[in-house]
């Protein structure tokens, strides 16, 4: 039986992010890597990259094709890990072959959600989640037209992006009244709306697909509000789920996915797990929750890889985040998404040119500390809100400043601004 | 790897720094040509921040744990192992500005004409460093470990 110091279940993100922080530190330790899908580790989040002909095929892989040789990953590929067996440390694949492990990450991701519509199951039906996907969508595309995405969040709307610029006629079904409605406000939706409007992509909100016509291939569509809508292509976007089917009956915790503390270790001992299939620490709210983000998957697997190799280190910058552009309009969020619905009692820093599409909106709790921000139009020098909010910082002295399109570290008070720079500056020269 | 530090002190603001990172970064490294006749207008990749009297300029810091390489969906940034540079892959970048989300420093900035980012490159393969080399008051100096 092959035995391995480490064991990785999954080929994505969170797989390279912990071989890569394992080769940190320990360069010898046997790493054995199971991997569901046979292709060389790719990005999922390119797909629509690809599908808008900006990269071809060779660019979806996310590490150059020499990456597991020169890191000394032993690869199971188009393997798929079957059972733990937690007493013994062993995985069983697919085919009966037995893996012993020393320390086992699972980065099983997640799986896209299939709303309980019948009629999905037809052969012009994809998610936009595999490179499957990819190729079904390519092939159907040779002779689609009509492109209908379900769902109007992140996915969903890159979906609809790119397939519209192809020339295409594109339909959105959000079920909210609203796009992106878990991560932006109202306004910044509306902004969102009013670009795929612009560009010819229509959207139906609060609706959602009611029959699906058609005998192998969807033909047409007749959605909850009566309207009927022409199909050759059906895009499902609605999110993904935890893929968690391999630690049932091991007495791993899952709890809207994988249970792990901030080492990101796993209730069982020597078992961790990162990405779309377990739960993170969400920093803003204090919350465990899934947070199924390309940075989480890779810093979970690089928090996991420090501990498994002894190391020890927490994973508490994870919230949720999103950089996105649809057609000419850059948009960037993080950490609580205050609405008008659930606006409670935080301090709101908002400004809002409607004409121009800019709008900037802070939210600060009592103390002071950022918990979120929504920045539509302008989203350079984003991420020093980011460091503002995970360092805690009182950032209510200088509030107005964050509305500043040029808003950078010159704007902070002195002692903080030298402080948060110590290791940047030099002073004390003259 | 060293790191390039800003004197802020002794930063006048004429961002001259700015100027000279777009000739380092531009075809013919010829102010006059970069500026004048090249297609794509060069650009910078160090900021000069002002809040007068106080200017500094910074650029990538090239992070210890850089967040922009955790971020990066293409594997377009990477950190180098042996210079510990942050390194940018023009041909794998797709402009997804999950970068421009996390850089805590705000220093990966936006080619509005490619949608590409661009970020410093310590002036790989170049002779010196020009932000540095060029600072009229010594405002920027580059320092070894």
């Amino acid at each position: 039986m092959n035995k391995f110091n480490y064991l990785i279940i999954g080929n994505s993100a969170g797989a390279v992010g912990c071989i890569e922080g394992l080769r940190s530190i320990d360069k010898k330790g046997k790493i054995g890597l199971v991997s569901e899908e046979s292709h060389h580790v790719y990005s999922r989040a390119l797909i629509p990259y690809y599908l808008d002909g900006k990269i071809d095929r060779e660019k979806l892989y996310y590490r150059p094709l020499d990456f597991y040789d020169r890191a000394g990953v032993t690869l199971f590929m188009g393997k798929k890990a079957v059972t733990i067996d937690v007493e013994k440390r062993e995985v069983e694949l697919s085919g009966g072959e037995r893996l012993g492990y020393g320390k086992l990450l699972l980065a099983t991701g997640g799986k896209p959600i299939f709303p309980p519509i019948s009629g999905l199951d037809k052969q012009n039906v994809f998610s936009f989640h595999s490179y499957s996907d990819l190729q079904g969508i390519e092939e159907t595309l040779e002779t689609a037209q009509n492109v209908v995405v379900l769902g109007g969040g992140v996915i969903g709307l890159m979906a609809a992006e790119v397939l519209k610029r192809r020339g295409l006629s594109v339909y959105v079904i959000e079920l909210a009244d609203r796009v992106l409605a878990p991560v932006l406000d109202e306004t910044a939706s509306r902004l969102v709306e009013k670009a795929f409007q612009k560009a010819g992509v229509k959207i139906f909100l609060n609706n959602t697909i009611q029959h699906v016509h058609g005998t192998h291939f969807v033909e047409s569509l007749t959605l909850k509000d009566g309207s009927t809508i022409p199909c050759d292509l059906l895009i499902v976007g609605v999110g993904v789920a935890p893929r968690v089917e391999l630690v049932e009956g091991t007495g791993i915790e899952v709890k809207r996915g994988i249970m792990v503390d901030k080492t990101m270790q796993t209730s069982v001992p020597n078992i961790y797990a990162c990405g779309d299939c377990a739960v993170n620490y969400n920093f803003v709210t204090g919350e465990i929750q899934p947070l199924p983000l390309w940075p989480n998957a890779y810093l979970g697997g690089r928090t996991a890889a420090f501990n498994m190799a002894g190391v020890e280190r927490e994973y508490t910058l994870g919230t949720s985040m999103n950089a996105m552009h649809f057609f000419d309009l850059n948009i960037i969020n993080a950490g609580l998404n205050v609405t008008e619905k659930n606006a409670g009692n935080w301090k709101i820093v908002q400004c809002l040119d409607e004409s121009n599409n800019l709008y900037r909106k802070f939210v600060l709790s009592d103390d002071g500390a950022l918990k979120g921000y929504i920045l539509v139009g302008q989203i350079n020098r984003a991420g020093i809100f980011l460091n503002l909010m995970r360092r805690k910082i009182d950032v209510r002295e200088f509030e107005q400043e964050l509305l500043d399109e040029n808003f950078g570290y010159s704007k902070l008070p002195a002692q903080l601004r030298w402080q948060l720079l110590k290791e940047d500056v030099i002073l004390g020269v003259v | 790897m060293g790191k390039i530090l800003a004197k802020p002190e002794v930063c006048m603001g004429c961002h001259l720094c700015e100027i000279w990172c777009a000739v380092a970064h531009s075809k013919t490294k010829n102010i006059i040509k970069a500026f004048n006749y090249e297609k794509s207008k060069p650009l910078p990749r160090i900021r000069v921040e002002e809040n007068l009297p106080v200017t500094f300029a910074l650029q990538c810091r090239h992070c210890e744990e850089p967040d922009c390489v955790a971020a990066c969906i293409s594997g377009a940034l990477t950190k180098n192992p042996e210079t510990g540079a942050v390194e940018h892959d023009r041909d794998k970048c797709v402009g997804c500005y999950s970068c421009v989300l996390t850089c805590p420093y705000g220093n990966i900035f936006i080619n509005d004409e490619s949608r590409q980012i661009i970020k410093c490159d310590l002036c790989a393969g170049l002779d010196s460093r020009y932000c540095v080399s060029h600072c009229p008051n010594e405002a920027l100096v580059y320092v070894e470990d």
